[in-house]
């Protein structure tokens, strides 16, 4: 008797139930629309009045929406298809932000699954399509870590001379050669003392100490820890860069992510006007420092208007307004790093920040002028100066070691440190791959995929039910199950779909019908040596097994190396490949025998199978 | 429905010392077109810019290499895509001018004289990128060929992982062979299914090694190695066939309807398939021949088995 289990028979239909639901949502497809979210969080987001005015501002324009949707902080409107969606992102756009220096709002376009809510509510969404499916652009960034080393050596090498200089050791020069910084000295006496003191004011360096034929020297390199940090730096600080910048550009799901040791991927899903996104990808942030005017009456005379002369009325994060003094005191080029900490003393949390040495000296003597003013850190990106933070001077500050505290959170510390170091570290990038894809190549590409993958599946059943007859129907109902589910994991990974993913998915189903042809074949080959019905169903799935673990275990070292090695699309091919080998197993094997034990399981006496 | 109902054993050994000499001429053949005319790489690749157009009307190529070589791209590649009113315009890697500035230039050239085109696609790839992917592709297909090798020792032995990766390689190489001969586009999708290929074609090899194995643990005292392999093929040549015949037909319905980026790439498969039902037989099964595989070298993996619960 061939029966299924009762535990079995359950979590086989949990699993299709399951796989069923989850690979719905991509029956329905997606919306296009336009996401609208405030740039700084409103206590007043009333979108009764918002809505009134966009439904005029697009009927205006002959647009018409196909309805709303609300989530916290975010509204979007539903267009019927792309072409309405790109007119109206753009009427939209200036029509909320008519000054587009200082946008209130972010625009995007974006695409909505247009599953029903039930199931949006258990989480199933449609499969991510990657950017050869649903156009857009993609950017592979390299960060300069050589650049990013070099600059800092060479802040190194200016603020280990003012180290000296104040502890009255005398070197001849302080240069930096590649990797090293080597210094000079006049006897070994000397560049022993200084190294001495350098060591214990460096712990980022090594120092060694070499006689050559002018002299000795002392070659200091950086730590392998301290220039794993700088790496990790640079490349934390420019993926932060850029994603401020990518709010700007208005996408809804921009992807970010470090590749690599020194990479970054920037996918603009969407995005059609590569220049504009390099432009704005492009531009370095810069930073300031400028004393600010507490003049009683100035601000209120600036922001009614009348702005005193060599001033500049600016604002802050949370849009509080500023009145800067225009003479700037430091840029970012003299910050060489800030860090979020603690103050030793309150244990408030802080931002700490070092100054190169001739940083550290204009610093002095602002600061000992200064006492009790404010001064403000300035942000300038893109042409617009923003205000990261304002704290008051509270006494002279010399050696270049700067700590802002006070009436901040130890994330808002991070925030500060992280945008300071955005303007003044940022190590420089270039891009070293683009792609764009247009959005009607994507929509050719997605029918492309589906027409080879149905028109192959369709062969496949066709041939398997005339030559296998009833279980044929069963092995072509298992492999529509293994699509089923192999789309619904896809779906639930949220794994990135590309058209090489498409052809994966049907190369897959061409491959998993050889586990079944594998089990008809022993099946019909028992039976020819006489065996009965039912026992040629047992011996026929056993016997079949190893093999197809074998076969599919080869299939699957290579999946792996694609997946490890990989890039890109041909990523997609491999997640694809190494999933439906996996599902294949499941829904050739374990489905295709439930469905057989359910027909001819129950009957001891049937003399035929037909198999054909 | 049955195709194969064969009463006796297709003597395919007695042939194979032939066939193995035109499998090792073919091999000769393919690795010499390799090693001449070389692989026609993308410029994922090599490096370089590629543009792909499209327009409403069809696009006259000629005014399009007018406009290219007269305006700085003399060694611009221009080409139907898919049907005439799609072009690809390809360049390759500049010494003195970077991809990114070349392909913004190229862009911009398009969109001031011809109007009429659209740039559906555009890339560019840096030459590091491209150099590191060679060497990825050259180290993934390593570790698949040392995995197979690996796993086919472990779970057979290893005269028949040795029989089933040469086997696969001379598949790989004849997929090489065609691309270099014919010139056509070897692109990372290409090497993503060569990688697959190999994998697969194993497949094909493992199943007839099974029977063989079987067969061996079956049989008691002096084995006719030749007719045992000969037996082990027949009895899965039904098998062999629908398998592959399903899956070619998913992959001809991808080379038909997939479109021009998968028409390679979908090749690049049929082929793989093709060679290797060929080489699973003529070649790994062969090569045990050769190898003189026996039933003791065999005995070792022995494993308890289960019986089947009925």
């Amino acid at each position: 008797m061939n029966r299924t289990p009762l535990w079995k028979a359950a979590l086989i239909l949990a699993v299709v139930l399951f796989g069923t639901l989850y690979a719905l949502p991509n029956l329905f497809g997606e919306i296009p629309a336009v996401q609208i979210t405030p740039l700084k969080a409103a206590s007043t987001w009333n979108t009764t009045a918002l809505k009134t005015q966009l439904e005029s501002v697009l009927g205006e324009a002959g647009l018409t929406i196909q309805g709303f949707q609300e989530e916290a902080q975010t509204l979007s409107l539903l267009f019927a298809e792309t072409d309405t969606q790109l007119k109206a992102r753009d009427r939209i756009d200036s029509a909320l932000n008519p000054d587009p220096q200082r946008p209130a709002y972010v625009v995007a376009l974006n695409l909505l699954p247009a599953a029903p809510a039930w199931l949006q509510a258990i989480g199933a969404k449609p499969m991510y399509l990657g950017l050869d499916l649903r156009g857009g652009v993609h950017f592979l960034l390299e960060v300069d870590m050589a650049g990013a080393i070099a600059q800092r050596l060479d802040a190194f090498a200016a603020d280990m001379q003012a180290t000296l200089r104040a502890e009255r050791i005398r070197a001849r020069q302080i240069t930096r050669q590649g990797n090293a910084i080597i210094a000079r000295f006049a006897d070994g006496e000397t560049a022993n003392k200084a190294r001495t003191v350098l060591a214990k004011v460096f712990v980022e360096l090594t120092f060694d100490l070499d006689e050559t034929a002018d002299g000795p020297r002392l070659v200091a390199r950086l730590t392998p820890s301290a220039e794993k940090t700088i790496r990790d730096f640079a490349l934390k600080q420019n993926i932060t860069t850029l994603h401020n910048r990518i709010n700007e550009l208005g996408v809804a799901e921009p992807i970010i992510q470090q590749q690599g040791a020194n990479r970054i991927v920037v996918q603009l899903p969407g995005v059609q006007d590569v220049a504009k996104a390099k432009d704005i990808l492009g531009r370095t942030a810069t930073l300031e420092v400028r004393l600010v005017d507490d003049t009683p009456g100035a601000l209120e005379a600036a922001v009614s208007g009348r702005v005193p002369s060599g001033t500049e009325l600016l604002y802050d994060r949370t849009g509080r307004p500023i009145l800067v003094k225009r003479e700037v005191v430091l840029t970012g080029e003299r910050l060489t790093d800030a860090q979020p900490g603690f103050d030793s003393q309150t244990n408030e949390p802080a931002v700490h920040l070092t100054l190169d040495a001739a940083g550290a000296r204009i610093f002095r003597d602002i600061t000992r002028d200064n006492v009790g003013k404010r001064m403000a850190i300035l942000l300038i990106d893109r042409g617009v100066a923003e205000v990261v933070t304002a704290p008051v001077i509270r006494t002279e500050i010399s050696g270049g070691r700067v700590q802002i505290s006070g009436a901040m959170t130890t994330s808002e510390a991070r925030d500060i440190a992280l945008l300071l170091r955005a303007g003044s570290l940022a190590a420089p990038m270039r891009i070293v791959e683009e792609r764009t894809v247009g959005p009607s190549l994507g929509k050719e590409n997605i029918e492309r995929g589906v027409k080879a993958t149905l028109y192959g599946f369709v062969a496949i059943a066709l041939f398997m039910i005339l030559y296998y007859e009833l279980v044929g129907l069963f092995s072509v109902i298992a492999l529509f199950v293994n699509l089923v589910l192999l789309v619904a994991i896809l779906s639930l990974l949220q794994a990135t779909l590309t058209l090489p993913g498409i052809a994966a998915v049907a190369l897959t189903l061409g491959m998993a019908i050889d586990a079944n042809v594998l089990i008809n074949e022993r099946i019909r080959e028992e039976l020819r040596a006489g065996v009965s019905p039912q026992l040629a169903i047992a011996a026929g799935y056993d016997r079949a097994f190893d093999t197809i673990l074998d076969s599919n275990i080869t299939s699957l070292i290579a999946g792996l190396a694609l997946l490890i090695f990989g890039w890109g699309p041909v990523r997609g091919f491999a997640v694809v490949h190494v999933l439906g080998i996996l599902t294949s197993i499941f829904s050739a094997v374990m489905f295709s025998r439930f469905l057989i034990n359910i027909w001819y399981g129950g009957n001891r006496r049937i003399t035929r199978i037909r198999i054909g | 429905m049955e195709f194969f109902r064969l009463r006796s054993d297709i003597p395919f050994m007695r042939y194979a010392p032939v066939l193995n000499a035109v499998s090792l001429l073919l091999f000769l053949v393919a690795l010499a077109a390799v090693m001449v005319r070389g692989l026609n790489l993308t410029i994922e690749f090599t490096g370089g810019t590629l543009v792909e157009l499209a327009s409403s009307q069809p696009i006259a190529l000629e005014p399009l290499r007018q406009t290219l070589t007269t305006n700085g791209f003399p060694e611009a590649q221009v080409q139907h895509f898919g049907s005439v009113r799609e072009a690809i315009v390809r360049l390759a890697l500049h010494r003195e001018e970077s991809p990114e500035a070349i392909t913004d230039r190229l862009r911009a050239l398009l969109t001031a004289r011809h109007p009429e085109i659209t740039i559906t696609r555009a890339e560019f790839v840096g030459p590091q990128v491209g150099k590191e992917l060679v060497t990825n592709g050259v180290t993934a297909l390593l570790l698949v060929v040392v995995g197979i090798i690996l796993y086919l020792a472990a779970r057979f032995e290893w005269r028949f992982a040795i029989a089933a990766i040469i086997a696969n390689l001379h598949d790989v190489v004849i997929i090489l062979g065609f691309f270099a001969l014919f010139q056509w586009e070897f692109s990372l999708a290409v090497l993503a299914a060569v990688l697959a290929v190999l994998g697969y074609s194993v497949n094909e090899t493992v199943v007839i090694f099974d029977r063989v194995r079987e067969k061996m643990r079956a049989s008691r005292g002096q084995i006719n190695l030749a007719a045992l392999l000969d037996h082990a093929i027949t009895s899965t040549m039904s098998r062999t066939v629908i398998t592959h015949g399903s899956t070619l037909a998913m992959v001809l319905s991808i080379l038909l309807f997939g479109g021009e980026t998968l028409y390679y790439f979908a090749l690049a498969l049929t082929i793989g398939i093709l060679f290797g039902i060929y080489s699973s037989i003529f070649v790994s099964a062969a090569l045990l021949m050769w190898f003189r595989v026996t039933r003791e070298t065999l005995i070792r993996p022995e494993r308890k088995k289960e019986e089947a619960v009925v």
